[in-house]
């Protein structure tokens, strides 16, 4: 399931989504519907502990920081992903 | 018809599930305090085993005199902040004890441990500035995130290299970065690797500040904390503590070497906008900070007392914290089962902390306890006894583990 790109190097909005995707299957599970208005603290079953450490994978696989208020910001994972890409290019 | 509470109906189901499975830990309520190791509870004598009284200083003699004597001299309170109604002697007196307790140029007094953290880091941290801070923070290190107007990024829990990577990512901007990490944290009783930590702080020019809340009077030779422990004091630019754990009354501080520190007084709103601590409090946490330091029989029987306890606990096959600390917790992955413990524990009259997540590590039910010097070792015998027949009986304990960590055993990698 991983992806063949080394994460860093996945830019673009849609790239960037599936590895998104990628990260939270093995949380959510595979019956998780992912989708782009996929409410993210709602729609999948995730506390908040379960949701700060799939925050930190993914800033490990993107190799960027997402400060907590940007995180606060987010709800679906259309948003998450528009805010990685934003970070991706301000750290570019 | 709608309240305005209909918002917290989870809380309010989560609060009556507790109730329907015997209490919840809000209803707690001791009638008498016998001790600092014992209270009545609904007319039973309990022993105290959640209450941070690391020294047992709560009765201390000559501080309840120098409590009394300054209500009566001084009144029983001081109605407003310093900055509105001005410093009593007291407040000025303890600014410098503390100072000089450990060492540094300036102390600030705050009138809660709360906000301590909140003042300090609020203040310390501009709009331009970066907040990096460990995932496993106090509430009052998160609150005062949402006070300041820096950034703020997480790191892993005790993760020097990840705080490394997201410092190497912050290289060019020109704002402050204070890292802010905890001594020992409050529910699992682990400490934080401080010398891997002050490495990484080194390297990117970074300031760190740690919180000794649970480590002063605990830790070092002369109860300083962790900084003292590891001799590492010089290498750390800011201090908080708390007055409401080993000192034994309630208020906090924020401590430094860095000159110029009297500036936070001016910028610290939870400095400014609140009464000061009341003169009765200040006298007693005067009399038992000056004990702190010569109170290296307490902190071994602390040690020892915790020791016991953990291995006690250990030994009967009770999945512990990582580290031995005065503070215990044993990790359970079922409510039910970390409820119904807590509850037969305080039928049997111990009193311990039933922590839920979200305020625990990795989701885990916890049965937090934490030691006091004041304990005896009957006390501990007896709570490591009743706590493992309660937990055969729940089906929690399966395998037995006859492993042993001594106090000494406590080495100086923390």
């Amino acid at each position: 399931m991983k992806s063949s790109l080394s994460p860093s190097q996945v830019t673009g909005i849609d790239a960037i989504m599936a590895e998104i995707k990628t990260h939270l299957r093995t949380r959510a599970g595979e019956s998780a519907i992912l989708g782009p208005d996929t409410n993210i603290t709602r729609d999948l079953g995730l506390d908040s502990l379960a949701i700060m450490d799939f925050i930190f994978d993914l800033e490990d696989s993107f190799d960027i920081s997402i400060p907590m208020e940007r995180i606060a910001e987010v709800q679906t994972l259309s948003d998450l992903a528009k805010s990685i890409d934003v970070l991706q290019k301000e750290a570019a | 018809m709608s309240s305005i509470f209909d918002k917290f109906a989870p809380l309010q189901e989560q609060h009556a599930a507790l109730k329907a499975l015997g209490r919840s830990p809000a209803d707690i309520e001791f009638q008498e305090i016998i001790s600092p190791t014992e209270a009545t509870l609904n007319g039973k004598r309990t022993i105290l085993m959640g209450t941070n009284n690391y020294l047992g200083m709560t009765f201390d003699d000559d501080a309840v005199k120098a409590a009394i004597k300054a209500l009566k001299t001084e009144g029983t309170g001081t109605t407003g902040s310093r900055i509105a109604n001005g410093s009593y002697d007291g407040h000025k007196a303890l600014e410098k004890e503390l100072a000089e307790f450990y060492g540094m140029r300036s102390a600030i007094l705050f009138s809660t441990g709360y906000q301590a953290n909140l003042g300090a880091i609020a203040a310390l941290a501009g709009r331009d500035d970066y907040l990096l801070i460990d995932a496993d923070s106090h509430a009052s290190i998160y609150d005062a995130c949402r006070l300041s107007d820096a950034q703020v990024i997480r790191f892993r829990h005790n993760d020097a290299g990840n705080l490394d990577r997201k410092l190497s990512r912050l290289e060019g901007t020109s704002g402050s970065k204070i890292i802010v990490v905890e001594s020992i944290y409050s529910m699992l009783g682990d400490m934080a690797p401080l010398k891997e930590f002050i490495e990484v702080k080194k390297k990117h020019g970074a300031y760190l500040l740690i919180d000794e809340a649970h480590s002063l009077g605990v830790m070092g030779d002369k109860g300083r904390g962790l900084c003292e422990h590891v001799g590492l004091e010089d290498d750390v630019d800011f201090i908080t503590g708390t007055f409401s754990k080993s000192i034994g009354t309630v208020g906090g501080f924020l401590v430094s070497n860095l000159p110029g520190l009297d500036i936070v007084r001016f910028v610290s709103r939870p400095y400014m906008f609140t009464a000061s601590p009341p003169p009765s409090v200040v006298a007693s946490a005067r009399v038992t900070l000056s004990r702190i330091a010569g109170a290296t029989d307490l902190r071994k029987k602390l040690w020892d007392n915790a020791a016991q306890l953990y291995n006690g606990l250990k030994g009967a096959g009770f999945e512990l914290g990582p580290t031995l600390s005065p503070i215990i917790a044993i990790r359970l992955k079922d409510p039910e089962q970390a409820i119904a413990l807590w509850n037969g524990l305080l039928d049997a009259g111990i009193y311990t902390n039933l922590a839920l997540p979200p305020a625990t590590p990795f989701g885990w039910y916890l049965l937090r306890s934490s030691i006091s010097a004041a304990h005896t070792p009957d006390q501990i015998a007896l709570a490591v006894d009743v706590c493992t027949t309660i937990g055969r009986e729940l089906g929690l304990i399966t395998l037995p583990n006859s492993k042993s960590t001594k106090a000494e055993d406590l080495e100086k990698t923390a």
